[in-house]
């Protein structure tokens, strides 16, 4: 009976070391698969809305973490929202311009940015008006300097833009 | 253990240590192979000879490509397709095999449902040959990856983008998956890595594990007929060839099966040398960029279906986001056919045809997964996208109705 308890002491033991050891081992594997501290840190990208020449009613995009951004200043025929970046007289629409549906990049037609992967359109203001997108444009976090936006760094304005969105 | 004292450079030394001839009768010419069958039954081998032309023509890929974002393309299109002597068709064997391993597969699976070969002890052999479905699927996916065009940056983007779960919204599981917040450096060697270690890894022991499933209940036949096999293959070594229903694997069964392979690959290599473009999508050939999603994109076409299936819901209903509801369905796809032998609740093994209401479900199954397979190719607009919708309602509604069906014919025959 000693005999028996001994083996099942040993039996326990190796079972719990083996334990901690695969699921330490997991831990650090997870963590190899985590985006690397140098793509953590390239995370930020500054816009001035003043100096890109963009003309109401044609967006631009540029690159913040490798996703497109959307910036469009809107035409006055365009539906205001509360959801706009309002800076003095101008309304802006600022969005990742990546489909909410499984991420292609939607194209401006006219006046709507069209998916071609499966279907999906957004209107100016970045809400879904058809096709599986269950939701509008994700606003990016930014701050607002001036005419300067700093993408990657929270501000008041986008903010408020995503508390108007969601 | 009984020493051995015969010459290790000698026929018999080495039989003594090794047990060779055991072996070969145990695998080859003591294997049982029922005699009722017909050429549907050799595509087991076809698809073995088919996944070492993968390896083969991938070990020589493997040996110029550059799993680096920067490099990939041009390795691929530049150093492999013009410079590496017989590079092209190394390329050329490995994408067109990847393509056709999954027309055989198709084909391989649905001959198992048609002869219900898939019940009544053979349940292992059906669930380890849909593992090798989707670690296929995996490897096709993965590899389709590395060559780092537009098709392979956003069908990469959009696979990845399924991890977040629709409204779950789980990014930091889809940015785990990428190593990054886009599709990026890390996540092309990573997919590398899985391509051509980890899944074929993985895959030999699925198709090692599912030969030996196999083993115990035997193959099927064409009219499911329960074989005693240890009295048949009895008659068989005693010489009563003729009257016995069964022949052994090798050297008997091999020998139809390469006339079968013969075919096969000459349908193959005709496709490699002549018809190689239905493999290397065009818009492939512009390098992967990220800030341009293709006008259209689409996956191969052995995706196409499922694919579909995600995309076929397009307006919410039932309170749920049509995204949410493609993605339940598309899920659901993946592994619904891994349970197939539950839900068929006939308890007999027939072949279709013997099954009326069974047959019509097979055929209706198979016009649905084409047709699923066609306009998940098509843009999704207008009428494309109500056609998809009603093909994954079908599909959606054989599921449901399979166990009853299924029932019906029992009953009817008085089985139940």
């Amino acid at each position: 009976m000693s005999n028996t308890n001994r083996r099942d002491f040993l039996g326990m033991s190796f079972a719990a070391v083996a334990a901690v050891g695969g699921a330490a081992s997991l831990v650090g594997m997870k963590q190899a698969w985590d985006p690397l501290p140098s793509v953590l840190a390239a995370g930020f990208t500054t816009v001035d809305l003043a100096s890109i020449g963009l003309v109401p009613g044609e967006p631009q995009t540029f690159k913040w973490r490798g996703k497109p951004i959307f910036i469009l200043e809107k035409t006055a025929e365009m539906a205001a929202y509360d959801g706009d970046l309002v800076l003095g007289d101008k309304r802006y629409t600022v969005a990742i311009g990546l489909c909410t549906h499984l991420g292609c990049i939607p194209a401006w037609k006219k006046d709507v940015w069209k998916c071609a992967c499966h279907g999906g359109e957004f209107d100016a203001t970045g809400k879904q008006t058809f096709g599986p997108p269950p939701k509008p444009l994700v606003t990016p976090p930014f701050s607002v300097n001036g005419t300067v936006l700093t993408l990657g760094e929270e501000g008041a304005e986008s903010k408020a833009m995503m508390a108007a969105r969601a | 253990m009984a020493l051995i004292n015969e010459s290790f450079f000698s026929a018999e030394g080495l039989e003594k240590r090794l047990a060779g001839k055991k072996f070969w009768k145990v695998m080859m010419t003591e294997y049982w192979i029922p005699k009722d069958i017909n050429f549907l039954w050799a595509l087991g081998v076809v698809l073995a000879t088919t996944f070492g032309i993968l390896v083969i023509s991938g070990i020589f890929l493997m040996m110029y490509y550059k799993p680096d974002t920067a490099l990939a393309f041009d390795s691929v299109n530049y150093t492999i397709m013009q410079e590496v002597a017989f590079g092209w068709l190394f390329r050329h064997m490995h994408g067109v095999a990847a393509s056709v391993v999954f027309l055989i597969i198709y084909i391989h699976m649905f001959t198992g449902i048609y002869y219900g070969s898939y019940k009544k002890g053979r349940e292992m052999i059906w669930i380890s040959g849909m593992l090798l479905f989707v670690t296929f699927s995996a490897g096709g996916f993965s590899g389709y990856m590395l060559p780092w065009g537009q098709m392979s940056y956003w069908a990469a983007a959009v696979i990845t983008n399924l991890f977040a779960g629709g409204s779950l919204e789980a990014w930091g599981l889809v940015e785990w998956i990428r190593g990054g917040f886009a599709v990026n450096d890390a996540t092309l060697t990573r997919f590398f890595m899985l391509h051509v270690f980890l899944l074929p890894l993985v895959i030999i022991g699925v198709i090692v594990f599912h030969f030996y499933t196999l083993r115990i209940p035997h193959v099927n036949n064409q009219d499911a007929d329960d074989i005693d096999y240890d009295a048949e293959a009895e008659k068989y070594l005693a010489g009563n060839k003729a009257e016995s229903k069964v022949i052994p694997f090798w050297p008997v069964f091999l020998s139809k099966d390469f006339a079968v392979l013969s075919v096969f690959l000459i349908f193959y290599f005709f496709l490699v040398f002549n018809n190689y473009n239905f493999a290397m999508d065009p818009v492939n050939f512009d390098p992967a960029n990220d800030m341009k999603t293709p006008a259209h994109i689409y996956p191969e076409w052995y995706f196409l279906w499922s694919y579909e299936t995600l995309r076929g819901p397009f307006f919410d209903m039932l309170g749920m986001k049509a995204g949410d509801i493609g993605l339940i369905i598309f899920g659901l796809a993946q592994v619904i056919f891994l349970v197939f032998p539950f839900l068929d609740k006939d308890p007999d093994i027939l072949p279709a045809h013997k099954r009326p209401k069974f047959f019509i479900w097979f055929w209706i199954m198979i016009i649905d997964l084409l047709v699923l397979s066609v306009y998940g190719k098509l843009p999704p607009t207008g009428a494309n996208a109500w056609v998809g919708f009603g093909a994954t309602a079908v599909f959606i509604l054989l599921w449901v109705m399979l166990p009853i069906i299924t029932k019906m014919d029992a009953k009817k025959r008085g089985a139940l």
